[in-house]
């Protein structure tokens, strides 16, 4: 599939075109002074911030809170308490201005998520038009993980920012199918060499191979484990923001006589994540919370699936409350 | 010539170092340099050595008490939740306190939470601490690489800018509207007290609501929880929120539903403030790890403003004063509860 | 149904209760004869000993309880539930007729049909853990030949407080099982063994000899009993557990039952003690 290039300042009539059939969302300034994902609006001019926006892109593979059945909760109704499944002929979505992070993470979670239907059908839904990166933040370390800044990895579309122009690289069919446009044109030979040059650059080592390489027991006994929590609030502050935190906990809802049973996020880093109904709790040690969050990430995972369950984007050194930086604790690891 | 902040951590480090050393303290709770620019990181010092990377700036926004009744059962022996702690002294922890910080451990003794006899409280004075929201919005979202901090300013840098900007106006609201900044109770003081200050509008951003209508303020109160993702960590960076079982987390019976629905996350907000009522010293923790930048210190603030025009009565001030909520006295008032209707009033 | 269209795995099979018999004198046990509504569903149901199931209310929500029924029982499941939190508390006060979900089953289950086939097979449960034992003892029982020396070791706080008293009593008096019941206390009108299960286990001292045992109850339970076992010879790889956790999806997705790498309701609930002790202690 050939790249084609569109100019800057044709990028919003495209998306705005693009309205037509599909939900558009992209990065936008809130009230609040940060980046986040929103419906994108004609005319209010296309943001596109250096990084990744406050959330990750899972809210809308994995949405807060999913509804999984409906029911009927009146004892009357011949069907109650029948459970059916919601109709799913949702509106196609596409996301904007996708870092590669972000894409990665959609390749990430469909591993564990292979038999689940909901985040199946709205993958099946959902377009990602990337953005790759020229520059990297403070907090970015996608290098480490796996990914590159100009990772194309589940992308449909791929766009890199030229000084004038994007040059727009079809991923996969239909990223294709989203620019026969004539607003495209045939990129010119500086553009293409330009991005080239940006592909080219030398990428980190991936440190899946070498955690897979470690002894479980060693990595989860080591000494750094009490330092690295001894901070930790137990707050989701990590887990809500970071995009290849999929755990979820499934409950059922009543009101005036309708009722569903949803899956909403939950964290492990709250106590009441592994509390059994007797009161006995497995984690519930901070510590062992902590730990089991990162052993996740870059033991668990990679030990089942191959890639560490981490893109790099870099959320949770942001935002975390107390400065608990996962680039430490997979040095830590690397370590051991 | 060193700066304010690093003339604090010098003295914070040899009088936690001496401490450790003679052994009165097994722990010494402080802070410690970031990973990134504008970060701190709470911190426990364990040995000499450790001492050594404690640290102080206009940065250390989490309230410290909040580690205290955890890391002082960390030095208990093991024992079953109802059974009474061992005979004989136990192990001290040593910890960092400012003035707000220093007034939640008033009310965690009063509340049973920690053992005056087993702190050793090293008070620092409190020169506000910075909000790095404030300080993002100075650089226009631009991404900040390093910050550089003198007394009364602030040298940010980043990819192809450099900026210097006045200290105290990236200082958070609650440290600008404080009139407590020394430390209540200490047994070490670092620096001097620079005595209560005195500020005519402390209560200005709370009264700007109070002024709304009730549907204006209710649209006010909902659109500033809007972005909530319910991850609590202004609940469990709060020193006064210690149930074991919080009501959010309640299965039997639910008291809140457990997604992001809008009603659920204002219960949330609602109950968790009320339950501050009279107990909260503005420390600001809250509002300070919010990632989603939610202004819920506002929520505290207006009923720590009513509990002063009630009760008379700014929590944490001193362990004698009994907390208004949780003692009764026939001369409370009661105007709230019981509106008398005056004659021609009635309908 | 085309091989294109997957099947929801979060959708329970309608189901009824077709009777409830209270197990324990203290009332917490019950165990609940479910039938799947659907004929063909019923005709397609196939589990194994020691797997697991997801009762669903709706309303207030699922709950992972082992199958107590064995798979040679047909047309109905069988489950033993301990009345302990908000659903086993609503099924507890539900009737015979009313409606709930099944989903599973779910879980790995013992290895009935392969590791343990020509094997001496020692059955050790306490409490309410002896659910899916009673499952697999009843498949064995069904496939005798398929097995060596049987030997149960069983026990409970008091004889009130045994499940399925009637059949204890019917394999006590079979002689091709070797059964040995016992309660915590001595007790009016009980004249079987008294003492702990360890206890018990270390006066029989089952031969390890071509053998698998399989141990469910409490974890202090089976701490205890390993010391016995050991000194006669049992190497861990012989012992069979089968684990608990919080669990919610029980196709190893939500994050809930991990252990370490392992996902409990997906990877288990059965694992040899020897995986176990790889394992960080997370259960």
């Amino acid at each position: 599939m050939k790249p084609l290039a569109i100019e800057k300042t044709l990028v919003e009539d495209w998306l705005g075109d693009l309205c037509d059939d599909f939900d558009v969302f992209s990065p936008s300034m809130t009230k609040k002074g940060f980046y986040d994902w929103a419906p994108f609006q004609s005319g209010t001019g296309l943001q596109v911030p250096t990084g990744v926006p406050k959330s990750s892109i899972k809210t809308f593979f994995f949405p807060q809170p999913e509804v999984l059945f409906h029911f009927k909760a009146s004892v009357s109704d011949p069907d109650a308490y029948r459970l059916k499944e919601p109709d799913c002929q949702e509106r196609k979505a596409l996301l904007f201005g996708v870092r590669p992070c972000d894409a990665r993470s959609v390749v990430l979670n469909s591993m564990p998520y292979e038999p689940d239907p909901y985040f199946q059908a709205r993958r099946k839904n959902t377009l990602i038009v990337g953005l790759l990166c020229k520059e990297s933040c403070s907090t970015c370390f996608c290098k480490w993980t796996g990914g590159s800044p100009t990772g194309r990895e589940g992308m449909d579309l791929a766009l890199m920012e030229l000084e004038d122009s994007y040059l727009v690289e079809p991923v996969s069919e239909r990223g294709q199918a989203l620019i026969s446009s004539t607003i495209f044109r045939k990129p010119k030979e500086q553009e293409i060499s330009l991005v080239q040059e940006l592909y080219a650059r030398k990428n980190g080592e991936d440190a899946a191979s070498t955690l897979r390489g470690k002894e479980l027991m060693a990595l989860y006994e080591a000494p750094f484990w009490n330092q690295v929590s001894q901070s930790c609030i137990n707050c989701g502050t990590c887990t809500f923001l970071c995009p290849t935190c999929y755990c979820f906990d499934i409950q059922d809802e009543t009101l005036r006589g309708k009722g569903r049973r949803i899956r909403y996020w939950d964290s492990c880093m709250f106590p009441l994540f592994t509390q059994h109904a007797s009161g006995h709790n497995p984690r519930g040690d901070k510590i062992k919370r902590v730990r089991n969050r990162f052993m996740h990430k870059f033991k668990y995972f990679p030990d089942r699936f191959g890639p560490v369950s981490c893109v790099g984007c870099g959320r949770c050194v942001r935002d975390c409350p107390v400065n608990i930086d996962i680039r430490q604790v997979l040095s830590n690891m690397l370590g051991v | 010539m060193s700066t304010v902040n690093e003339k604090i951590a010098g003295q914070i480090q040899q009088i936690a170092t001496q401490l450790l050393e003679s052994k009165e303290v097994a722990l010494f709770l402080g802070y410690t340099q970031g990973t990134v620019p504008g970060a701190m990181q709470p911190f426990v010092a364990r040995d000499v050595e450790d001492a050594k990377r404690l640290s102080w700036s206009s940065f250390c926004v989490v309230n410290l008490a909040n580690y205290l009744p955890g890391l002082l059962r960390s030095l208990e022996p093991p024992r079953r939740p109802n059974e009474p702690p061992p005979e004989g002294p136990l192990p001290k922890v040593g910890v960092v306190a400012t003035g707000c910080w220093s007034r939640n451990m008033v009310v965690q003794i009063q509340e049973n939470q920690i053992d005056r006899e087993r702190v050793v409280i090293v008070g620092v004075p409190s020169r506000g601490m910075v909000d790095r929201r404030k300080l993002q919005e100075s650089v226009g979202q631009r991404e900040i690489t390093s910050i550089q901090e003198d007394d009364n300013s602030l040298l940010i840098r980043g990819n192809g800018f450099e900026k210097v900007i006045n200290r105290w106006d990236v200082i958070r609201d609650n440290c600008q509207t404080c009139v407590h900044p020394d430390p209540v109770i200490y047994d070490r003081l670092v620096g001097s007290l620079s005595g209560d200050r005195n500020i005519p509008d402390r209560f200005r951003q709370v009264e700007e609501i109070e002024a709304l209508s009730v549907e204006e303020r209710w649209n006010w109160f909902q659109e500033e929880i809007s972005s909530c993702i319910r991850c609590y960590a202004c609940r469990n960076v709060c020193p006064l929120c210690y149930c074991p079982t919080c009501f959010v987390d309640d299965s039997r019976p639910q008291w809140v539903g457990k997604s992001k629905e809008q009603v659920d996350t204002a219960l949330f907000h609602i109950v968790r403030a009320y339950h501050c009522a009279g107990r909260c010293t503005d420390c600001g923790s809250c509002e300070s790890v919010c990632p989603m930048g939610i202004k819920m210190r506002l929520f505290t603030r207006k009923l720590q403003k009513d509990c002063l025009e009630l009760f008379d009565f700014e929590p944490g001030l001193d362990p004698d004063i009994p907390l208004p909520l949780t003692t009764y006295s026939t001369s409370d008032p009661e105007d709230f509860i019981l509106t008398q209707i005056r004659k021609g009033d009635e309908k | 149904m085309g091989s294109e269209v997957k099947m929801n795995p979060y959708l329970p099979y309608p189901a009824v209760i077709e009777d409830i018999k209270v197990e324990t004198e203290d009332g917490n046990l019950k165990t609940f004869r479910v039938v799947l509504e659907d004929k063909e569903e019923r005709r397609a149901w196939r589990h194994v000993p020691g797997q697991f199931a997801m009762l669903s209310i709706a309303g207030k929500g699922e709950i992972p309880i082992g199958i107590a029924s064995s798979p040679t029982e047909k047309g109905h499941l069988l489950f033993t539930v301990n009345r302990a939190g908000v659903v086993t508390t609503a099924l507890h006060k539900m009737s015979v007729g009313d409606p709930i979900g099944v989903r599973g089953p779910l879980g790995n289950g013992f290895p009935v049909d392969t590791e343990l086939k020509g094997k001496n097979i020692v059955i050790i449960a306490g409490g309410f853990a002896f659910t899916t034992l009673r499952a697999t003892l009843l498949y064995m029982l069904e496939n005798r030949a398929d097995y060596g020396k049987i030997t149960v070791i069983y026990g409970a706080r008091t004889p009130g407080m045994l499940l399925y008293k009637e059949e204890l009593k019917a394999w006590q008096n079979r002689d091709d099982l070797d059964v040995h019941i016992t309660v915590d206390r001595e007790a009016p009108g009980w004249d079987g063994l008294v003492g702990f299960v360890p206890t018990i286990a270390g006066q029989v001292k089952p031969s390890p000899e071509n053998a698998a045992a399989l141990i469910c109850g409490p974890p202090i339970m089976i701490k205890f009993t390993m010391p016995p076992l050991e000194e006669v010879g049992w190497k861990d790889e012989q012992v069979y557990l089968s684990l608990e956790n919080r669990m919610k999806c029980g196709i190893g997705i939500c994050g809930h039952c991990n252990v370490g790498p392992v996902y409990v309701c997906k990877d288990g609930p059965v694992f040899t003690r020897q995986e176990v002790q790889r394992l960080p202690v997370e259960f």
